[in-house]
């Protein structure tokens, strides 16, 4: 077969068979890209208001929505517990917040099984903007009107940001479950 | 995409219990952040170590690209420089010679103080700071305004340790790691600072209103006697600050005070100083008597220590103009 046409075997990702993914990378690739995301901020310097959306839960609704069922459901306590760490907010707010919403998510999903993207796009943004505003309101500081409304390009910039992640981490995911070596 | 049907258990006696399982091991790790979140909310220095580990971490990437920022900056205004070159350079022509008659006014201004200090008896020290170092980063996803500094404990930097730039104030040292601080800049909405205006004896706090701008609080009310262009100072009171050091400058005015804006913007600078707290015996007595009182969670609260009241208390008997002189109050505390 193969001396007639060499891509018989094969798909568009190269050959079909002996196609052996890195186990480092499947585990491993989610975890880090969330947890990069909720580094990535820290190095700009906002001296006036909030310059970015949580960066690492709007990476973490992006893998929960493209790859429903890859991470588990706990995931949201640690991975909150990292972003915790730098993003300013008191320990424990988003280990709190990201792991009911990750609840939340897998409670409706169970309901309302088949998605499209629409409609993957409208829950992560309703996420994102609940869980914004509920991270304002735990943020150890009382929270004042002129608070909210330098806030409020925050979420804005969440929701449109969520189909441009979303790509990212399809992309990230065909970097995961790629070839990495052969067998024989 | 419709979720792969193996994540539904049916009657599968296990893959119902491994979603019982992942269900129940989210519901206990929502109730640890929301302990942990009670914890952090009561105590806010209680994860001061965890943090100042992290941000010994990070802080070398966040010199990186301080670097890079700093480089964008002048590359930026090199670029917005070409274009106002000819209605600047006149203006700045005209500048240099008021400047140089004012810089006259002042050598002798200079001269008088000096000879009136030694009349006094009163000596100028210079003080020297602990640590010079660059912002590596902020929270910006947050609606707190922390940033964090390259220099640590083993710099010798320590919580309440005043931080400035070139220009002005930028905030307080919150929390320390051994290689990099978190620092309260002046914008938070938790940040209290005592000023007073630059030319004159009026007395107020400067809060943040987390959108930038500072809230101006006048401590005597009655007349607001502040206008648009007020330069408002440190005025020592509390023993962290050094008086005189610029804060704010007063954009528009309210019944109780006005709001201002920062002179010394931390995204704009490049080094930073860290400089020892002013007056250390006054900040230790002041959080003895507090302590004393039973007012704990104050005592370490990450807001200027003493609360407006009790500064107000202080400060309004002898809102003096001199320096020296406003930070005396605290002297007599001890």
């Amino acid at each position: 077969m193969e001396r007639l046409n060499p891509h018989a075997r094969a798909d568009r990702y190269g050959s079909r068979i002996n196609r052996t993914q890195s186990p480092i990378r499947v585990g491993s690739v989610p975890y880090l890209s969330i947890m990069l995301a909720s580094l990535l901020p820290v190095l700009l310097i906002a001296d006036v208001m909030p310059l970015l959306p949580s960066l690492g839960f709007l990476m973490l609704l992006a893998w929960r929505m493209v790859r429903p069922g890859l991470l588990p459901l706990w995931v949201g306590a640690p991975l909150g517990a990292f972003d915790d760490l730098f993003s300013g907010q008191p320990f424990g707010s988003a280990m709190l917040l990201w792991s009911l919403a990750l609840i939340g998510i897998e409670l409706i999903e169970a309901r309302f099984p088949w998605r499209g993207f629409w409609q993957d796009w409208f829950t992560a943004g309703l996420a994102a903007v609940l869980v914004w505003l509920a991270g304002l309101m735990l943020s150890g500081a009382p929270v004042t009107p002129e608070m909210l409304v330098v806030a409020l390009p925050q979420a804005l910039l969440a929701v449109l940001l969520y189909p441009i992640l979303a790509r990212m981490v399809a992309s990230l995911d065909r970097f995961r479950l790629a070839r990495a070596r052969r067998i024989g | 995409m419709a979720p792969p049907s193996s994540r539904r258990s049916g009657f599968s006696k296990k893959a119902q219990f491994s979603l019982f399982t992942g269900y129940l091991l989210a519901g206990a790790g929502a109730l640890l952040g929301l302990a942990l979140l009670t914890l952090s909310l009561w105590q806010p220095t209680a994860f001061a170590p965890l943090r100042g580990l992290a941000g010994d971490v990070v802080a070398p990437a966040g010199e990186v690209t301080a670097v890079a920022r700093s480089g964008q900056q002048g590359f930026f205004s090199g670029i917005a420089g070409y274009f106002r070159a000819g209605s600047q350079n006149a203006a700045l022509r005209e500048e240099m010679e008021l400047a140089r008659i004012r810089l006259a006014e002042a050598e002798a201004v200079k001269a008088e103080n000096r000879r009136l200090k030694a009349l006094l008896g009163l000596q100028d020290k210079a003080v020297k700071p602990v640590a010079v170092a660059r912002l590596v980063g902020s929270t910006a996803t947050s609606g707190r305004r922390f940033a964090f500094l390259g220099a640590g404990s083993s710099d010798g930097v320590r919580p309440g340790m005043p931080v400035l730039s070139e220009r002005g104030v930028i905030g307080r040292v919150l929390e320390t790691g051994r290689a990099s601080a978190r620092v309260l800049l002046l914008t938070d909405s938790e940040s209290v600072l005592p000023v007073r205006r630059a030319n004159g004896d009026v007395v107020a706090f400067a809060e943040g209103r987390g959108d930038g701008m500072l809230r101006v609080r006048l401590v005597n009310l009655g007349i607001n006697p502040l206008k648009p262009g007020d330069l408002m100072v440190t005025s020592g009171a509390g023993g962290y600050y050094r008086p005189g050091v610029a804060v704010a400058v007063i954009t528009e005015t309210t019944p109780d005070g006005g709001i201002a804006r920062l002179v010394a913007e931390p995204s704009a600078t490049n080094y930073v100083a860290v400089e020892p707290v002013y007056q250390p015996e006054a900040v230790a007595a002041l959080r003895a008597q507090r302590a004393a009182t039973g007012d704990v969670d104050n005592a370490d609260r990450e807001e200027e220590p003493a609360p407006p009241a009790a500064q107000a208390a202080q400060a309004a008997p002898s809102p003096s103009p001199s320096p020296t002189a406003s930070a005396t109050p605290d002297q007599g505390d001890e």
